[in-house]
């Protein structure tokens, strides 16, 4: 439905970039669930279906960030992808294994390819960073100078070689991390689960987690499934993102089409928090639903791609003479390709030829009200 | 005092370590593999067997609750079995590994339980066997747990030796009831217990400096 609404007739020049980050030939999936339900049994022993036929899939050396409210069963998805929750029905397929019909044994050497970092950290306060990242290949059984080699090299990676005989109580919550991440990568894993990894930081230590996972990601080339319940996260990392709600997959896609042309009420009312999306409290307060007679309609422009820097504002007063009022607004880069948002105020016998400009110039619209 | 009341007390007090020592050894030996099973083999959990559980928590529930000196006189017939009589130092080291076992197992069972549970998420996520997890990741991580649960179990056996005096154990209580309050020697009585108080403020202090040093939970000083 996207796709015909971009190549329409009105499409301008600018649609052909559009199609260049569209995958069209489908790269090789790394992670793929399919159809996959999980039913837990509740206090009283009813029945909690925690997720309801999911379909996901992570192609290989992609960043899928899946968000959902507290409960929505975003842990529960990705504890299937290493088998710590086994699904009730469906499958679940990691680099061509079939994760829940794999024996314990198998399953626990296969999960030394999935490295998975926690929100808490789940450091050993009884091992120093360097004794927490040499964990893993103890346990995978590698001899102790080839355990020290590997240690070294992943505190350089994480930039904690200065920290190496600290314990984890010695450090910030920024280092704990990157010593989870090092932990993580021990094994050197295709796969990083990362369960809302960043959520007990603070903004500025979110974004060196989040550049961090993004230099893994592009330097080794892991494919990176994570969850959180922000979507700052999602923007600054993913290049695909899954809306999950109530155990639903309710909305998932490119990051810049979900965040330009939110389709369910969930990914909006995640979007509301970012800036410009939200209309000032005066206005939302006056805000009703049938146009006033001399009043101004209340208008929401997505600038999407090339169009995002067109002086639109200023043709739109030059060709049909309306004097638009700016209400809210923002640019921004998502993925590197340019976005805007756009709320004006325009007269209300203008309405409908200004939608027909702005639509023949690709943009997004969107009639939120009008006000006396 | 003389120097006759030294020498017994010396010898006494050698007697009531010796067998607090082998005590406590022998009980962390049975304790430690008890506690870690009733931690860890509860519904969903590591070594899930919920039956087995159940039924050794009973007769935990029931080596602890029977009343020490009744626990002795009890097991005559299987501490005979063990160390050939009933009477002695020897003898007194039976009921004392009996009663110290399930005591121990619940204070180590206590201290891993403890242990936070996204360490066994994140132990079992990179790979980790059962096994693995119990050696590795939960005695460690509790170990500071266990050492102070071990420091009272060794002050409790200590309070229990003396009881074991009372039906012919050795030791510093055998000491105390026979010159003490048989003979009548107020002062032997008094020393006994200053004996046992230095003992146990011994014990605990080393326990509980020993823990601290265990524990890099908290930014030392």
């Amino acid at each position: 439905m996207v796709t015909k609404d971009r190549i329409g007739m009105n499409a301008s020049p600018g649609y052909l970039d559009d199609l260049v980050h569209q995958r069209l030939v489908p790269a090789e999936a790394m992670i793929r669930l399919e159809g996959v339900s999980k039913v837990f049994t509740g206090r009283q022993g009813a029945p909690v279906t925690a997720l309801d036929g999911v379909d996901l899939s992570v192609d290989q050396g992609s960043v899928l960030g899946v968000i959902g409210r507290s409960g929505a069963g975003k842990s529960t998805l990705i504890r299937l992808v290493n088998g710590l929750e086994k699904p009730s029905a469906g499958r679940v397929v990691v680099d061509g294994s079939d994760i829940a019909s794999l024996p314990e044994t198998t399953l626990r050497h296969s999960r030394r390819s999935i490295g998975m970092i926690f929100q808490h950290f789940n450091l050993l306060s009884s091992r120093t960073a360097a004794q927490n990242i040499a964990l893993p290949l103890e346990v995978a059984g590698f001899d102790k100078a080839a355990i020290a080699v590997r240690v070294g090299e992943l505190l350089d990676l994480v930039g904690l070689a200065d920290k190496h005989n600290r314990y984890p109580s010695e450090l910030s919550g920024g280092q704990k991390q990157r010593v989870g991440i090092a932990r993580a990568l021990a094994t050197k894993p295709k796969v990083l689960l990362s369960d809302e990894a960043t959520s007990a930081l603070d903004p500025e230590t979110t974004r060196s987690i989040l550049a961090l996972l993004a230099r893994i990601n592009a330097e080794l080339g892991l494919t990176i499934l994570l969850i959180t319940h922000e979507m700052a996260v999602i923007r600054s990392i993913a290049r695909d993102v899954a809306v999950i709600e109530a155990g639903r997959i309710v909305e998932q896609g490119d990051v810049f089409d979900v965040f330009t042309r939110p389709q369910h009420e969930v990914t909006r009312s995640f979007l509301a928090d970012e800036t410009g999306r939200a209309l000032p409290a005066y206005i939302a307060e006056r805000l009703t639903p049938d146009a006033v007679p001399g009043g101004q309609a209340i208008v929401r422009i997505g600038f999407r791609g090339p169009h995002a820097t067109d002086p639109v504002l200023a043709r739109l007063a030059r060709d049909l003479n309306v004097e638009a009022n700016i209400l809210a607004g923002s640019v921004d880069e998502i993925g590197g390709r340019p976005c805007g948002l756009l709320v004006i105020g325009i007269p209300e016998d203008a309405l409908s030829p200004t939608l027909t400009f702005l639509k023949q110039y690709g943009l997004d619209t969107e009639v939120l009200g009008h006000v006396a | 005092m003389s120097p006759e009341m030294i020498r017994l007390i010396v010898g006494a007090t050698g007697e009531t370590l010796m067998m607090v020592a082998i005590a406590a050894g022998l009980g962390t030996l049975f304790g430690l593999p008890l506690g870690v099973f009733l931690a860890t083999s509860g519904k969903g959990e590591l070594f899930a067997a919920p039956w087995a559980n159940r039924v050794l928590g009973i007769v935990v529930n029931a080596a602890r609750s029977t009343p020490f000196i009744i626990l002795v006189v009890a097991i005559i017939p299987f501490t005979r079995l063990i160390a050939g009589t009933s009477i002695g130092t020897n003898a007194a080291i039976v009921p004392l590994t009996v009663a110290a076992t399930p005591f121990i197992a619940r204070l180590i069972e206590g201290a891993i339980r403890e242990v936070d549970q996204g360490l066994i998420e994140a132990a079992r996520a990179f790979g980790a066997s059962p096994l693995q997890i119990v050696l590795k990741v939960l005695i460690p991580e509790a170990l500071p747990a266990i050492v102070l649960g071990l420091t009272l179990a060794v002050v409790s056996l200590v309070g229990f030796s003396a009881m074991v005096g009372a039906v012919g154990g050795g030791g510093l209580g055998d000491l105390g009831i026979r010159y003490g309050y048989q003979r009548f020697m107020p002062e032997m009585m008094a020393a006994v217990v200053v004996v046992l108080i230095v003992l146990v403020q011994a014990i605990q202090s080393l326990g509980d400096r020993l823990s601290r040093h265990l524990n890099k939970r908290v930014r030392q000083a």
